[in-house]
């Protein structure tokens, strides 16, 4: 049986272990976890993993869960999709859930629920959405039940089964940050301008374009250079794909931005913005992501700024294991942004001692053909594939190496990494956005 | 129980360093327990490195312990050798490669704009301060070490003087006080640095002495380039004696002035204003000019406030200082930009330079421009207000080639 959550709530989720303590203690085993992430929160499944309530994971596992997995310990093989790829498995049908249970900050009796209110507050609930059409049983739990009618209703009641109440479904300060952080280190700092500068000097920044930049540090930092050169040269952008944060929406306000099209908020002013301002548009994985939306606009964003783990000599790049083969992160929408336009990767050469550029990477998680430029501090390397690019910065003064290049700089610096060697057990499988598998994860050896 | 040592930094928020602790044994081989964060792609070559150095001072038997935050073999080799010489009194010194990008060499009067300071044993501000640009890069081994890490802060500076790229940045070194800044020359001349600030500098004597130091290292290890001093002056005592230390040496290449020691000193509190210090600045930028040698001003400590910073570094330019100390990478900008030659500057440096050129192409002795006749040193000047705006990005440095604003 397969019982999906959703990851608004992300480090402040109360529902999705209470879920399982429940299934415990009913002593139901073989459970299939689908959420469409998971955080440190919800290391207590570990617990379940282990008592055989849990058979595996199909979703993002975080932290001490990929840990956990990583050494072989999960029963089950896991699958990482990404959130467009975690639609089309549904709509596909190659994942039946049949439960499916949606924690709302706001719903009425009937199963309309929103996250735009609520102490809970996370602004959408568009994760959610797929499990809501196709679950075999949908069950909406809420600490803020309204009288009918709950509007916008971003989930439906009429596809909804039960409504349950509950005291608290979620932390809020770990839900939704009072405010997003522009990074303060200066080595970042220094990859954000380099990043937003060869934007400018390739001309994908001109008046109309489009961009998507993470909720990270850095990103948030590309985005605040976009915002300075928006305003010096006077041009604007048509939309900005979110998540959504302060800064992205003091840009809205200040009429840099048409549009913000929100996946998800990562603070208190995304959650206002939506609530107030109809150009801040709630979005599904369906509407931007998902394989077989006919109106996928993923395709047609300019510019989408991505992070990594690795990349190698052929711009293949490892979003979810770590070089020592640890699987720790998820996909996200990573896979999905990668149709867009132009792919920056914006990436030290080094983290502590580890290479980022590698002759192979860990895991492929997006082919090179995809990955356009990465820009690390020591240089900027573009895709020979991108000819368009390689003639536009021809007499710029922007540093522009070959990925090889990169790749001996972080090697005379860090030495060259050792082989790592793993198990012969496949932990889990990367799925590609069409449901084919791009990749498996092997079990790391202590 | 044989000798113990230890030596670098462990414990929470530690990254790109590692902690060595060292016990001399008397049998039993060398035992390495290594606890690496990069364990899985760096084990054999930590071994390695570490078997290497025990080797080379003859430890036969000892146990190491290495925990190990991804710190980079110039790290881990400064931290192994200073537990050693914890437990061993040896001379010798343990050299890794130096990479050929840092033997360069340095002029009396390079740009000096910016210099930006690092705590001597933090390794992790020093790998990508190159990236940053500044006109100079100091290695601190004075305030920023804590007193009883003196000793293991000398091989971690030595060794990223060998090892790490610094871009093309001056490579400087804040050695300690006198007398123990003068044993820290050791660690320090033979590695291709280019300039050694001398803090809280109060006579001519101590400049030589350093002078003196630096020239029978050299000499002593068949080395041969210029390794210039930048005296620091922070008291009351040392302001007044500024152009005695100015013209102490012919490797005196500019005076620096710290104002929190003057102040502390002068027991005045250093205010915004700073009235309290124009006394002081203006008296060592004149000592300096005096003795034909560059200036450069103290630092500005709010890291986060980059408009006062503009101000203060355009009044320091307008007080006649070159440049100034830098604490966070970020100042580095803003101190280059306020520095840089305004327009009307950059074009009378151009005519200027036009001028010479063309007298010199015609083998005539005089420069003049229009009615004026232009003396040597206004050229100079004129030629370094046009270095520094090719510097700046302000010209390209084919500029003349592309004709003088007359030509438009």
């Amino acid at each position: 049986m397969t019982i999906s959550t959703h990851h608004h709530f992300r480090n402040g989720d109360l529902v999705a272990n209470q879920i399982f303590i429940a299934a415990s203690e009913l002593g139901v085993k073989d459970l299939i976890w689908f959420p469409s992430a998971s955080f440190h929160c919800h290391e207590p499944m570990i617990e379940y993993l282990k008592d055989g309530t849990i058979h595996h994971i199909e979703g993002s596992m975080n932290g001490p869960l990929g840990r956990f997995a990583s050494l072989g310990n999960m029963k089950g093989t896991g699958v990482l999709r990404s959130h467009g790829g975690r639609y089309q498995a549904v709509q596909d049908g190659e994942v039946v859930i049949d439960i499916a249970v949606i924690a709302a900050p706001t719903a009425d009796p009937f199963g309309n629920a929103n996250g735009l209110t609520g102490d809970s507050a996370c602004g959408l609930l568009g994760f959610a959405l797929a499990d809501s059409q196709y679950a075999h049983k949908v069950i909406v739990v809420t600490d803020n039940l309204i009288p009918f009618p709950c509007v916008p209703w971003q989930i439906q009641g009429n596809y909804v089964d039960y409504v349950v109440e509950m005291d608290q479904i979620g932390i809020p300060e770990r839900i939704i940050s009072g405010t997003t952080r522009i990074t303060k280190s200066p080595d970042r700092l220094f990859i954000a301008e380099l990043t937003a500068k060869f934007c400018d000097e390739v001309g994908i920044l001109y008046d109309g374009f489009s961009f998507q930049a993470g909720a990270g540090g850095t990103s948030l930092a590309i985005g605040n250079y976009f915002g300075e050169i928006m305003r010096e040269k006077g041009i604007k952008a048509r939309f900005a794909r979110g998540g959504s944060n302060q800064y992205l929406v003091e840009m809205l306000e200040e009429g840099l931005i048409d549009y913000i099209l929100d996946g998800q908020t990562f603070d208190l002013a995304g959650v206002r913005s939506m609530r107030e301002n109809p150009n801040h548009v709630n979005t599904s994985p369906f509407t931007s992501y998902n394989y077989h939306g006919k109106g996928n606009f993923a395709g047609i964003v300019d510019v989408v700024i991505l992070g990594a783990t690795e990349v190698d000599v052929n711009y293949n790049a490892n979003v979810v294991t770590h070089s020592d083969g640890y699987l720790l992160h998820g996909i996200g929408g990573w896979q999905n942004c990668l149709f867009s336009k132009n792919v920056i990767l914006p990436i030290p050469l080094f983290r502590d001692r580890i290479p980022i550029i590698r002759d192979e990477v860990t895991t492929i998680c997006g082919p090179g053909e995809l990955i356009d430029v990465i820009v690390t501090e020591r240089g900027i390397a573009i895709n020979p594939r991108r000819k368009d690019l390689l003639d536009a910065v021809k007499n710029s003064k922007l540093p522009i190496r070959t990925i090889e290049e990169l790749k001996e700089e972080a090697e005379r610096i860090c030495g060259k990494p050792e082989p790592v060697e793993f198990g012969e057990r496949v932990i889990a499988a990367i799925n590609w956005v069409d449901g084919t598998v791009i990749d498996v994860v092997r079990q790391v050896i202590e | 129980m044989g000798k113990k040592g230890t030596a670098g930094n462990q414990g929470p928020g530690i990254r790109s360093d590692c902690f060595a602790a060292l016990e001399l044994k008397s049998s039993g081989g060398i035992e390495i327990i290594l606890n690496s964060k990069v364990d899985a792609l760096y084990k054999k070559s930590i071994q390695e490195l570490a078997h290497q150095i025990l080797d080379f001072f003859q430890i036969k038997d000892a146990k190491l312990e290495i925990i190990d935050r991804g710190a980079l073999p110039f790290v881990l080799a400064a931290r192994i050798e200073a537990a050693v010489k914890v437990c061993l009194d040896s001379q010798e010194e343990f050299w890794l490669e130096m990479i050929p990008e840092n033997m360069y060499q340095t002029r009396k009067d390079s740009t000096r704009r910016s210099r930006l300071y690092l705590p001597g044993n933090s390794p992790k501000l020093m790998l990508n301060a190159g990236i940053h640009q500044p006109d100079g890069i100091i290695l601190d081994l004075e305030d920023s070490v804590a007193p009883d890490k003196k000793e293991q802060a000398r091989f971690l500076v030595r060794n990223a003087l060998r090892q790490v790229n610094f871009y093309g940045a001056e490579r400087m070194v804040r050695i300690n006080q006198l007398p123990l800044g003068l044993d820290d020359l050791t660690y320090l001349v033979p590695h291709y640095v280019n300039i050694i600030l001398l803090p809280k500098c109060e006579s001519a004597d101590q400049v030589q002495a350093v002078d003196k130091k630096i020239s029978e290292i050299l000499s002593d290890s068949d080395l041969d380039y210029p390794i210039y001093i930048m005296p620091i002056l922070e008291s009351a005592l040392g302001v007044v004696r500024a152009y005695e230390i100015a013209s102490a040496s012919e490797n005196v290449a500019s005076l620096a002035i710290g104002l929190e020691d003057y102040t502390a000193d002068l027991g005045a509190p250093r205010t915004k204003e700073g009235r309290e210090t124009f006394f002081a600045r203006t008296q060592v930028v004149n000592a300096a000019r005096a003795a034909g040698i560059q200036v450069n001003d103290s630092v500005f400590s709010d890291v986060a406030d980059m408009n006062a910073l503009r101000e203060v570094v355009l009044e320091s330019k307008s007080l006649g200082f070159d440049g100034m100390g830098c604490i966070h990478p970020r100042q580095i900008k803003v101190i280059h930009e306020a520095f840089a030659p305004t327009e009307k500057e950059i074009q009378k440096a151009e005519n200027i330079v036009r001028a010479f050129d063309e007298a010199a192409s015609k083998g005539l002795g005089v420069v003049s421009l229009g009615s004026k006749m232009i003396d040597p040193p206004v050229v100079k000047r004129a030629q370094k207000t046009i270095d520094l705006a090719v510097k700046s990005g302000q010209l390209p440095e084919n500029w003349k080639e592309q004709g003088s604003e007359e030509d438009h």
